[in-house]
């Protein structure tokens, strides 16, 4: 992007202008769609609640104080003995369900995160390793990417947790597996490209260290495919924590996240008690949808092919 | 082609030994099964009489090659809970499954194909745009959660569906099917087109793409200059065109359909392998889970070698470019 900005001293000022900041073009560019800043809006406003829970939440549902058992399974809306309000209605034991989202909330973009973070960051340096130095390194680590993609990822998580056991760290370590390929792969495609372009042979030419080629030339360049996918990736951990969880394989009751609510509450969905499973699941819903509607049009306004 | 197609098989062979020895060493470091199969008031004696009769007394490796002996001739093992030979548990319980994954393959390409290509013809009408829409949000939607509104909607709302089983089935073949009785179909409803929500999601955006490419081309413009009626250039023309990537999703697709089976089958209480996975995982009944991911580890291969190998015959180019190493 540097090269870009710098290697068009012909054009017309101010066309220059426009040029010299791409972080402002590309927030122009994301703007245009206010699909996307409706789900970037949302998404600052899930992770303001979920990072302020303990504050805002109306009670902590995991103090068994403040529990109250005769408060049972109340419709939404309803005001307990003292007069609070459960605007969403409460639990089988009394918990009110608005807390127990916005604690879940938290939980479930906790290991979203967490596990796209560290599967960037494993996948990165695979995947740079691989384009960069070639090889038998590149092939092994591609067959592994390619064997392990070949399996649905509900599939391969389901077996480690299955022998892993319950926690948030065993869940993250999970989703970390099964999604590094997604990185390595992308970063190792994009790397190949830009290997072979001239600023990489020009650094070369330089005598500059390999360290500093890889880390400060060609990762840079990489990372555009790669912001998309882990905006995508960050969607996918947190369906594929929910589904396990809802499974009762993924986190313990004590940590409960979105998934396991809706698991919880799904024992009395058919006696009508509807409202246990379905908000956590529409807290879950919006969550994902407005990640990828921020994903989507990262994709577009990252993606070269589409540019006119 | 032969030696093509007998190089994957060899490396098919090879991820199959490897998984299940990585799926043998997953599985024995789950628990002790022990504790949940003896009478907790079970004395020491009694428990190490229990290891003994399951094997479960030996070393790891002396297990898994005990395992291995017996896979080669066809036996996975008994179940701990049910004591029947757990491929017999899986195979009774397969026909569910695949009536399920068929059903719901079925559903997706008779919905999702004319709906891509009504969205690729009109991509900036207000009907490709919602059709759009609705495949985001098939693919946003998680599948359990889909499931859930299901039943709140037809089952508990109206009642018009029952929530979970198989209901009446009829044998076909000696196989039990639930498709050919009214019970049976509105038992398989719900499930059918809850699993098939992210195919369809699939299949509605590779057809819109594939024809928005396929309008553009100069066969196309051809066959519209030619005076060939819309509905030919369409059905023909660019729907030939269009559909070798849409059968090879479907095709690789059936794999991820089963795999996902389990989280439908759990939500539906449908009785075929997915639910008993989930229900062995919980009872630590370990040869029924490692028979179980050895079929369908098996089966995931069998497809993809299937598929790569069709690949290479439809497609010239994937020969070629096996056939003369990279440079």
């Amino acid at each position: 992007m540097r090269i870009a900005t710098t290697a068009r001293p012909a054009l017309p000022a101010a066309r220059l202008e426009r040029v010299e900041s791409p972080w402002r073009r590309l927030a122009e560019e994301f703007a245009a769609s206010r699909l996307a800043l409706l789900g970037l809006a949302l998404l600052v406003l899930l992770a303001a609640v979920a990072i302020t829970a303990p504050w805002i939440a109306p009670q902590n549902p995991y103090d068994l104080a403040q529990l109250d058992v005769l408060d049972s399974q109340l419709p939404p809306g309803s005001h307990s003995l003292s007069g609070k309000a459960y605007w969403l209605g409460t639990d089988d034991q009394g918990r009110d369900m608005l807390s127990a989202i916005l604690f879940g909330l938290r939980i479930s973009l906790t290991v979203g995160v967490a596990s796209t973070v560290a599967a960037l960051a494993l996948g990165l340096a695979l995947g740079l390793a691989a384009a960069y130095f070639g090889g038998w390194l590149d092939a092994l680590i591609m067959r592994i990417a390619d064997i392990q993609l070949s399996f649905p990822a509900i599939l391969i998580a389901l077996i480690l947790l299955a022998a892993l056991g319950q926690g948030v760290g065993k869940i993250i370590v999970a989703l970390v597996t099964v999604q590094w390929a997604y990185y390595a792969r992308t970063v190792r495609s994009a790397a190949i490209v830009e290997r072979q372009k001239e600023y990489i042979e020009a650094a070369k030419v330089l005598a500059l260290p390999e360290w500093r080629i890889v880390l400060g030339h060609l990762l840079p360049n990489c990372l555009p495919p790669l912001i998309v996918v882990a905006t995508v990736q960050v969607a996918h951990a947190i369906t594929l924590e929910a589904t396990l969880s809802f499974l009762g394989l993924g986190l313990p009751i004590t940590e409960p996240s979105l998934g396991l609510l809706i698991a919880n509450g799904f024992q009395y969905l058919l006696s009508g008690k509807y409202w246990i499973s379905f908000y956590p699941g529409l807290a879950l819903l919006v969550t994902i949808m407005s990640i990828n509607l921020v994903a989507d049009q990262l994709r577009d306004i990252l993606n070269p092919r589409l540019k006119r | 082609m032969a030696a093509y197609a007998l190089r994957r098989l060899g490396q098919s062979l090879l991820v199959l030994a490897l998984m299940s020895l990585l799926v043998f060493v997953g599985v024995y470091a789950i628990g002790n099964p022990i504790e949940l199969l003896v009478n907790p008031e079970a004395d020491d004696a009694e428990r190490l009489r229990a290891a003994h009769a399951l094997g479960l007394d030996k070393p790891l490796l002396v297990q898994y090659g005990v395992f291995l002996l017996h896979a080669a001739k066809g036996d996975l093992g008994r179940s701990f809970v049910y004591n029947i030979p757990a491929i017999q548990l899986i195979l009774q319980r397969l026909p569910a499954t695949l009536e399920l994954a068929l059903a719901s393959t079925v559903i997706a390409i008779v919905i999702g194909i004319p709906l891509g290509l009504l969205a690729g013809l009109k991509p900036h009408s207000w009907v490709g745009r919602s059709i759009m829409a609705g495949s985001i949000l098939g693919f946003s939607l998680p599948t359990f959660w889909v499931g859930l509104v299901l039943i709140m909607v037809f089952s508990v709302h109206f009642g018009w569906l029952p929530p979970n089983g198989r209901g009446e089935t009829v044998s076909l073949l000696g196989v039990p099917v639930s498709f050919l009785t009214l019970d049976g179909l509105r038992h398989l409803a719900m499930p059918a087109l809850n699993l098939a929500l992210l195919q369809l999601s699939l299949l509605v955006r590779l057809t819109r793409a594939g024809t928005r490419e396929a309008i553009l081309q100069d066969y196309v413009k051809f066959a519209r200059a030619k005076g060939l009626s819309t509905g030919r250039v369409i059905g023909v023309h660019v729907l030939k065109n269009i559909l070798i990537p849409i059968v090879t999703v479907i095709g690789l697709e059936l794999g991820s359909v089963i795999a996902f089976a389990i989280v439908t089958e759990s939500i539906f209480a449908w009785p075929g392998t997915g639910k008993l996975l989930i229900d062995s995982i919980n009872q630590l009944d370990r040869p029924v889970i490692v028979a179980y991911l050895l079929v369908i580890v098996t089966l995931f291969i069998v497809i993809n070698l299937v598929v790569d190998v069709l690949y290479s015959l439809l497609d010239p180019r994937v020969r070629l470019a096996t056939a003369a190493p990279a440079h």
